[in-house]
């Protein structure tokens, strides 16, 4: 996979952006790159790249997350100079919170973002998510969090799941939905995203992705 | 059955309020259960609803006062510290005899506390929410399927009971996503039709009805009292719920609610799988607690344990019901430190679980 020097995750609340950034990040480490995550979601209290610390340094991956990221804090400080990491990294993945409220934060960096050229803003989404699981809905919320941002999305990802619940047929049952929503925004399909036993018949762009999800319980 | 969607806690709570008819929803943020009005904010327009972010808690709970009056289903919702600030308002309301729902995702405390997820709030809720004798009615779902199901059962509870219904969850289960649908309900009195009580307007048609909580004569306040405990008699004895899993040869009975018996299900499990007969009881009432389930649950078992995200509240509840008849010991964690279920499962073994 050809990946940029600078890939923008954004999407709605739960549509996997998370886990998408993670494995982007893996694969950016797999083909040697020197690679670094900026967790910049300040509107999710929980579930976040922060917690993924440790696999991201047993793979060489720097991790910049928010002061207060999982602390008892409530408090949206952004103080990372994405600039400086942009000097300093080949590959850099900004993992952003959910929905336009989100995105708000990526809106800061918007002029230092927009002197990168080689970059991508991805949109995730996730047919199986409550609100968007029309390609007109999916498409108001890419339009809503690029008006928050003050950046254009350039590719759509296909990150369609239903949790543990997820098969073959939810993958596969999503592959049109995915098709209209990027004819509809007149972007590309970036990839398919799922775990690998799901994907065999996915024959446009797919990505094999491990899920890396904090299970409490059995 | 409807098809199955991804949903957060939170916003399944929300989207279960609409459709069971509640028409007016009045909420203040706090995490860790904003997504909550930030869902119902898009979505209450769109069904003909309203959605009102009022200027405190203090104001919400007022706000469902006064629609509640009028007969409208209505809700709110916060987290720990914003419910202390409603307390005076749902002791109002109870004191009226109004339904409505209101939803607790309860974060560590006590004082701002923090963000992360607790059940610290239990004696609160079920006890001591607000003055003057009253209860509410509370049900503590542990999935995000059943934070769907239970709102309209708290609707139509809080509706038929004329009392208020609370959700308690915690930060973990408002947070959390999981798979679910909506089964269509059929929403029983989501409009004043059949509320006889309501202050809707009497159009020159019928007496004027009064919703009031001030009592000037004390036998008038102590009826009214006790005509109240009769309902929640009734609630006792007809309206408790609870799950018991493997409690018929336990030696241990393990008892925990919310996300806590989802942790403590999966030490369970495990000691099972070792051979340790150990059984797990679920309240999914708090009030009323299901006395006489636990008491059944328990009639073989030498010793039960209770695992709470907090310093150990719902455990008198435990030893009230059982009569102090076993011992009952104790595992939690609090502050925003979620149990793990190997933790419980060592404090299994250590009091004795035997093959």
């Amino acid at each position: 996979m050809n990946l940029k020097k600078l890939t923008i995750v954004t999407g709605h609340y739960g549509s996997g952006k998370t886990n998408i950034s993670v494995n982007l990040a893996l694969e950016a480490a797999r083909q040697g790159r020197k690679c670094t995550v900026i967790d910049l979601d300040i509107v999710n209290p929980y579930f976040r790249t922060a917690d993924f610390e440790e696999l991201f340094s047993q793979n060489g991956i720097t991790l910049k997350t928010p002061q207060y990221a999982n602390s008892n804090l409530d408090i949206p400080a952004l103080g990372i100079s994405v600039k400086g990491i942009l000097d300093e990294s080949d590959c850099v993945i900004i993992d952003v919170g959910g929905d336009d409220e989100g995105a708000k934060a990526l809106g800061r960096y918007k002029a230092v973002i927009s002197e990168c050229e080689d970059r991508e803003m991805l949109y995730v989404i996730n047919k199986c998510r409550y609100l968007t699981k029309e390609p007109d809905e999916a498409l108001e919320l890419m339009r809503e969090i690029e008006t928050a941002s003050g950046l254009s999305c350039t590719g759509i990802v296909n990150n369609t799941n239903l949790g543990n619940e997820t098969d073959e047929n939810i993958v596969l049952g999503s592959l049109d939905y995915a098709k209209q929503v990027a004819e509809a925004a007149g972007l590309p399909l970036r990839m398919t995203a799922g775990r690998k036993e799901f994907l065999e018949n996915v024959t446009e762009n797919p990505f094999p992705v491990e899920i890396f999800v904090k299970t409490l319980w059995n | 059955m409807a098809e199955k969607s991804l949903m957060k806690g939170n916003e399944a709570l929300a989207e279960a309020a609409i459709r069971a008819g509640c028409k007016c929803f009045f909420g203040y943020p706090i995490t860790p259960q904003t997504e909550i009005s930030a869902y119902l904010s898009k979505r209450m327009p769109k069904v003909g609803g309203t959605f009102l972010q009022a200027e405190s808690e203090v104001a919400a709970i007022n706000m469902v006062y006064g629609c509640a009056g009028s007969g409208i289903r209505c809700m709110t919702s916060s987290s720990s510290p914003g419910i202390s600030l409603k307390a005076e308002g749902i002791s109002y309301i109870a004191g009226a005899d109004l339904p409505c729902v209101i939803i607790d995702v309860v974060r560590g405390g006590p004082g701002l506390g923090g963000i992360q997820p607790s059940q610290a709030d239990y004696w609160q809720i079920t006890k001591g929410l607000a003055h003057g004798d009253f209860h509410v009615l509370v049900y503590a779902p542990a999935s995000v399927q059943e934070m769907a199901d239970m709102v309209a059962k708290a609707f139509d509870m809080a509706d038929e009971y004329r009392m208020p219904a609370m959700i308690l969850a915690d930060g973990l289960l408002g947070q959390m996503m999981e798979p679910v649908e909506f089964p269509d309900v059929e929403i029983k009195m989501s409009d004043a039709s059949n509320k006889p009580w309501a202050a809707n307007g009497h159009k020159g048609e019928r007496k004027h009805n009064i919703i009031n909580s001030l009592y000037l004569q004390p036998q008038e306040l102590e009826d009214k009292v006790v005509e109240r405990f009769k309902r929640y008699e009734d609630l006792k004895a007809n309206h408790t719920m609870a799950v018991a899993d493997y409690c018929d040869d336990a030696d241990i009975v393990v008892v925990a609610y919310g996300s806590t018996a989802r942790l403590a299900k999966s030490a369970v499990d495990a000691a099972r799988k070792e051979g340790l007969k150990v059984g797990m009881f679920r309240p999914v009432t708090l009030w009323p607690f299901p006395e006489k389930e636990l008491r059944e649950a328990t009639k073989n078992a030498k010793k039960v344990l209770t695992v709470e995200m907090s310093m150990g509240q719902m455990i008198d509840d435990v030893k009230l019901a059982i009569n102090c008849s076993k011992p009952v010991e104790f595992y939690g964690r609090t502050g925003g430190i979620i149990p793990a279920p190997a933790d419980i499962l060592n404090k299994i073994k250590e009091m004795g679980g035997n093959k």
